[in-house]
């Protein structure tokens, strides 16, 4: 059932609280990129994806979300847990020994909700084509969403993949780009710039569609116009405009915050900014 | 068990084993897609694309690409195999397959050709000599490669039924065929083929013809060689291994790979922990192969039946 926006905004909310207390409880991890991609996930577990209560390896007949950028696993382990894939307290043992909650997304320790291990950038978009087609195959008609970073796109296997989804039509499957400008290293612009990324999935073969990464209505509308124009058979991709560490005013459109977690101030600091919607883990 | 000598009426090349086998497969289980990076000709593949063009996926000289897809298949029950050369199915695409498929414990089945050396002409670009190294390191993984035509066939209808990763070596040249032609692949498990006391032979892929070879010299000068096809590198048989030496007293292994991290280090480890017998590892030694015709470099390398005699009869010395 679909949320309001004022749902979402409240999830959102709650969820960004949990990134951060996660982050700052073992010292580790990714908050920025997590909370610029919140209001994404929120969107997508909550109201855009056809999904099952009940998480199952092979998602036949629902809406399958794949991670690519597996260092914000944050952010998908608190919307797993708030989508009700498993207890929210488990998000306390993030990162830590004997975790399913493994610093980057893995299948190994059965986690529900994770398909397919990430955190070595650029595997996702190949990954969300093999389920694509299979999909097809088996005649599903659900969809397949992957999310990559913008700094990931400088990883070859990418284009591999992007070339191989318009040649062979992948018209079930939407990439969405987290388009926050940053890297480990500094802006992406600095390091290795994209330049055109809309041309350059255009002369891929891919239609695309531009979206403010935290504007609700924007993203609701995006993605329900994204999912018409797959009847162009064509793969689409939502070049998602986004900020990292949004939410929290200091860790603001700032690549320090991609993987260093708040001290106790901070936290404390962070937390004003952001309403207990739903209750703590 | 009475000695057998083995003899060949017919060569083929060890891929089209796998070509047919998967499309005997292919004709039985239609959860079963072939990938193929632009070499469907050289993986023989293309019986296989003719008749089931649904499930046939040309990915071009993409393979990082082709092993993510081959992952993401698994995900709705597909059993994709991987088409490639083995330089390309590997170490080109160590983290992907590391990531994607072995560590996210996915069922595809990766299909490596022109393996070794007997790759010939091509040279060391593309003859890869240490995959079996690094797909027997992932956990987890599956390690087979097989020796001739017929039982690289039974292998890939074998790994069909498996569920979990797999990584299937074979290799290019003509070769002879000494397996039976319908005896069921049992991975896991080695396959003696000549019965001895004095020394114990365990060899993989090709090098399984090239030590049946060095057995009929041996026997000429009075010795007993067993020889014992390790066709599956990961599970290792190690119950047929310590069963063998504990009778003959000495061994050495023989494999179309780098010494380091093969067939032959595998075998080692289990002899120095169970039964330390004097052992030798016969493979290329810590280098890059080179161009020439297949025979002339299995015996540049020493990986022919003349250097495996060698070999045994400084184990046999050392007992």
């Amino acid at each position: 059932m679909s949320k309001s926006i004022g749902d979402l905004k409240k999830i959102s909310s709650q969820v960004r609280r949990d990134i951060l207390r996660m982050v700052h409880n073992v010292q580790s991890g990714h908050p920025g990129g997590s909370l610029g991609c919140t209001d994404l996930l929120v969107s997508l577990f909550f109201n855009i994806m056809k999904r099952k209560e009940k998480f199952d390896m092979n998602g036949k007949d629902e809406d399958i979300f794949f991670l690519s950028n597996g260092h914000i696993s944050p952010v998908f382990y608190s919307v797993l847990s708030r989508s009700g894939y498993f207890k929210i307290n488990e998000l306390n043992t993030f990162r830590e020994l004997n975790s399913r909650l493994q610093g980057h997304p893995a299948t190994h320790e059965g986690l529900p909700g994770i398909r397919i291990a990430s955190g070595s950038l650029g595997q996702g978009l190949s990954v969300s084509i093999g389920s694509a087609l299979t999909k097809k195959l088996n005649n599903d008609k659900s969809l397949v969403y992957v999310l990559m970073g913008d700094g990931e796109l400088q990883e070859g296997q990418i284009w591999e993949a992007a070339m191989f989804a318009s040649h062979n039509k992948i018209n079930n499957l939407i990439g969405i780009i987290d388009y926050n400008g940053q890297q480990i290293d500094g802006p992406v612009d600095e390091i290795n710039s994209l330049l055109n990324l809309e041309e350059k999935f255009k002369s891929f073969g891919w239609n695309t569609f531009l979206c403010d990464g935290h504007n609700f209505e924007n993203l609701l509308k995006t993605f329900d116009d994204a999912k018409k124009r797959l009847k162009d058979n064509k793969p689409v991709v939502v070049i998602m405009k986004t900020i990292m560490g949004k939410g929290v005013d200091f860790m603001e459109n700032s690549h320090k915050w991609h993987g260093i977690a708040p001290d106790d101030d901070q936290l404390k600091k962070a937390l004003s900014q952001l309403d207990e919607t739903l209750g703590d883990y | 068990m009475e000695r057998r000598e083995y003899n060949f009426t017919e060569k083929k090349d060890t891929r089209s084993g796998f070509g047919d086998g998967l499309y005997e497969v292919g004709s039985k289980n239609k959860d079963i897609i072939a990938l193929c990076a632009d070499l469907t000709g050289s993986l023989k593949m293309g019986k296989f694309k003719e008749d089931f063009p649904e499930r046939f996926v040309q990915v071009g000289i993409a393979e990082a690409n082709m092993m993510g897809i081959a992952a993401g298949l698994t995900i709705g029950g597909k059993i994709p195999f991987t088409g490639t050369f083995a330089n390309f199915s590997t170490g080109r695409v160590y983290d992907q397959i590391r990531q994607s498929i072995a560590y996210s414990g996915k069922n595809v089945k990766i299909c490596a050709s022109h393996a070794g050396l007997t790759l010939g002409e091509d040279g060391a670009t593309h003859q890869i000599l240490e995959d079996i190294g690094m797909m027997k390191m992932l956990p987890g993984m599956t390690v087979i490669n097989p020796c001739d035509y017929n039982q690289t066939k039974n292998a890939t209808i074998a790994i069909a039924e498996h569920i979990g990763p797999v990584y299937l070596r074979f290799g290019r040249p003509k070769w002879p065929i000494f397996t039976e032609d319908n005896e069921p692949f049992i991975i896991g498990k080695a396959k003696k083929f000549v019965e001895g006391n004095d020394v114990t032979i365990f060899a993989t892929g090709h090098m399984v013809w090239q030590a049946l070879e060095a057995e009929k010299i041996l026997y000429q000068k009075g010795v007993s060689a067993e020889i014992i096809n390790i066709h599956t590198i990961k599970p290792i048989d190690k119950e047929a291994i310590l069963k063998s030496i504990s009778k003959t007293g000495c061994a050495i292994s023989c494999e179309e790979h780098n010494t380091l991290g093969g067939l032959g280090e595998s075998i080692s480890r289990i002899i120095s922990e169970n039964n330390p017998i004097p052992f030798k590892v016969l493979g290329v030694n810590d280098s890059f192969g080179e161009s020439g015709k297949p025979i002339d470099l299995l015996s540049k390398y020493g990986l022919d039946p003349k250097n495996i005699c060698k070999f045994a009869l400084d184990v046999i010395k050392r007992k």
